[in-house]
């Protein structure tokens, strides 16, 4: 694989500082009641979504998780129609239909964030499949967690994505939590990865921290997937600086402040950030200057969704089915 | 999608039927695949997909590992992309093993992601008892589906509507179960050549009748029509009605025959308590109430797993004979 160019690393950053930035915001609209539902939040997990998704064209599909707003964000989702969405408004990406579970964009290959636990590898291996039948190049990521590890639609989209060799990538975003139960409490298996070859198919362990490793290792399993040589299990070790749902939660007790600020202690964004000013790719003041920028669509993505309509009510029972004009 | 069905008809079995309307929609649709479990070597194992292999290759005619959520999420990100997949469900009971897939995504992908994706998926699946196959492969689950807002069902009784409800099926850009029905695979009849469509949404009146109208379900149509010549031998004279199509369901023809024979009795082989039935019932009840001479009956299946033992499944089934015994109970003939 090519050696990472000035401009990707400063892509890779760009994207990670989108997500952070987008669900900080989130987090702060929820709070005030402004965004109702749940809000599963990807803060601390943004080198996977942005190391995987810089090897992706818009033709290329993911499937992503409950915690989804990251992949979307990374894949190219704009902050308009993705905040609309989450405020429940008729100019999100659903309409309001589907808030921040269920968010998605065909255009952008996004087919869908997902509520259900295990439920995007299955149909990420179909548009594999579709992608191989076609004959397109396409590949197709999906996104689960280690929770999901456990479920069984998992297993049945492995196995049958190495058995039709599929332009596929499963990337298992290991946060070390099944919602509030702990890794060593869900499974044995300590490396999600060391499954792969029970699959057949090649496994890899990634610091899911750092966004080169991962850029490095989706880099392959994605190449490789792309001339024909089947999928890969890409597993990322990362963790969410806020809880299950919400920024706070419910206050379970489920794991200690000092756990939490350890893993803070190697913040994604901030190791990079350190890593590229060492490098000379970005200094302190054009940093900031990035975050004003995305702070700035923000705000004005915000104002645009809290203008924005509610979904009239009747359009309730639209796109039920798909019927022909 | 231009029909090409000639006039010409000859007598084939619903097995062939189905066969043919497969055969139908993977000629005239360039990314449409059939997947399933042994559907390709085996050509499935009630061989309705005999000879598609070696017509259409591998690439299309897809056998799958015994994997019922693999297969159904595979249809589900194929048809998201530009395919147009048949899935095989080899018995309909093993839905249960890919319900979040059908219920969960299948069903609403479309709602929730605010119409920015069609589905058109087929899924094939083989209902219904009599063959002592016993409790885990005769169920009739039809009612599971059509609760599920997002998912159209039919469930052909004969080997015409078998072969034009699948490429019907097949030609809608929607998620389309098309139940079909093992006890019925023998059954023959004139079928034309090439390619034609049973609307979805449709019912049938397979025979006319002033005195009492019965809808019936997939074979139970054939019970019905049974039971409607015992009837007439004690003067009641039988309208039968093959639903055909669940979901939607076609209430108005329904409505429309009761107006004129004033009873009603419902027939499924699925699980009476909360079938399909029941629905029916409601609808009738609450849209020609007024035009009911008698309460609404209904006949189908007790409460209980399909038996194995031949004896207990005949007893078990609903039949010419205990719809026949049902009305002349309920309306003291």
């Amino acid at each position: 694989m090519k050696e990472a160019t000035d401009q990707v690393l400063k892509e890779l950053h760009l994207k990670m500082v989108r997500i952070r930035r987008f669900e900080e915001e989130a987090g702060v609209m929820q709070e005030n009641n402004k965004i109702p539902g749940a809000l599963h939040l990807y803060v601390g997990e943004e080198a996977v979504a942005a190391g995987v998704m810089q090897h992706l064209s818009k033709e290329d599909q993911i499937t992503s998780t409950h915690r989804g707003h990251g992949h979307l964000v990374a894949k190219g989702g704009e902050f308009k129609p993705m905040y609309a969405e989450l405020f429940g408004r008729s100019t999100g990406y659903c309409k309001g239909k589907g808030g921040s579970m269920h968010i998605s964009n065909m255009e952008l290959g996004m087919l869908g964030a997902n509520g259900i636990v295990g439920g995007g590898p299955p149909i990420a291996m179909g548009a594999a499949f579709s992608n191989q039948l076609r004959g397109t190049d396409n590949v197709t990521v999906s996104f689960f967690g280690d929770g999901a590890s456990n479920e069984g639609s998992v297993h049945e989209a492995l196995n049958m994505a190495a058995l039709f060799k599929l332009p596929c990538v499963f990337v298992c975003e290991n946060n070390g939590y099944g919602e509030f139960t702990p890794q060593a409490k869900h499974q044995v298996t300590v490396d999600v990865a060391d499954r792969a070859s029970g699959y057949g198919m090649p496994g890899v362990v990634a610091d899911g921290m750092d966004v080169m490793a991962v850029y490095e290792a989706a880099g392959a399993a994605i190449e490789r997937a792309r001339k024909g040589e089947g999928p890969t299990l890409l597993e990322c070790k990362t963790y969410r600086f806020y809880d299950h749902s919400g920024v706070r939660g419910f206050g379970i007790p489920y794991r200690t402040n000092e756990e939490v600020e350890q893993w803070k202690q190697r913040d994604p964004i901030t190791m990079f950030e350190a890593r590229l000013i060492e490098l000379g790719v970005l200094d302190s003041k054009q940093i900031d200057a990035i975050y004003e920028e995305v702070d700035a669509d923000i705000q004005e993505a915000i104002e645009f969704a809290q203008a924005s309509p509610f979904p009239d009510v009747d359009e309730l029972l639209d796109n039920v089915y798909y019927e022909e004009s | 999608m231009a029909d090409t069905a000639s006039q010409e008809s000859r007598v084939i079995p619903y097995v062939s039927a189905i066969n043919e309307g497969v055969r139908e929609v993977l000629k005239e649709q360039e990314w449409s695949f059939v997947a399933g479990e042994d559907v390709a070597v085996a050509g499935s194992v009630f061989g309705y997909y005999a000879g598609l292999l070696d017509e259409f290759g591998p690439k299309r005619i897809v056998d799958t590992p015994i994997s019922e959520k693999g297969i159904v999420g595979l249809g589900v990100g194929a048809s998201i992309t530009g395919c147009r997949p048949i899935i095989d469900i080899m018995f309909m009971d093993f839905i249960g093993e890919c319900m979040d897939e059908i219920a969960n995504q299948m069903a609403k992908m479309r709602f929730m992601f605010g119409g920015g994706v069609k589905l058109p998926i087929t899924v094939l699946t083989m209902a219904g008892g009599g063959q002592s196959l016993a409790a885990q492969h005769s169920q009739c689950l039809e009612a599971w589906l059509a609760h599920l807002p997002g998912i159209k069902v039919v469930c052909p009784s004969n080997a015409y509507d078998a072969k034009g409800l699948t490429i019907a099926a097949a030609r809608d850009n929607n998620p389309v179960f098309v139940i079909l029905n093992k006890a019925s695979l023998a059954m023959s009849m004139e079928v034309p050549e090439g390619s034609y469509e049973v609307p979805i949404g449709k019912a049938a009146i397979r025979r006319e009748g002033t005195d009492l109208t019965i809808v019936a379900i997939s074979r139970m149509v054939h019970e019905a029509l049974g039971a409607a010549v015992k009837l007439k031998e004690l003067g009641l004279d039988v309208e039968v009605i093959d639903a055909r199509s669940i979901q939607p369901f076609d209430s108005e023809t329904v409505v429309n025959s009761i107006k004129k024979t004033n009873r009603a009795l419902i027939v499924h082989e699925a699980v009476r308590f909360g079938g399909i039935g029941a629905e029916i019932a409601a609808q009738i009840q609450e849209d020609a109430f007024e035009y009911l001479d008698a309460p609404i009956m209904r006949v189908g299946a007790p409460f209980c797993p399909v038996p194995f033992s031949p004896v207990l499944e005949q007893a078990y089934m609903p039949s010419a004979d205990s719809i026949t015994r049902h009305v002349k109970e309920k309306l003291e003939l």
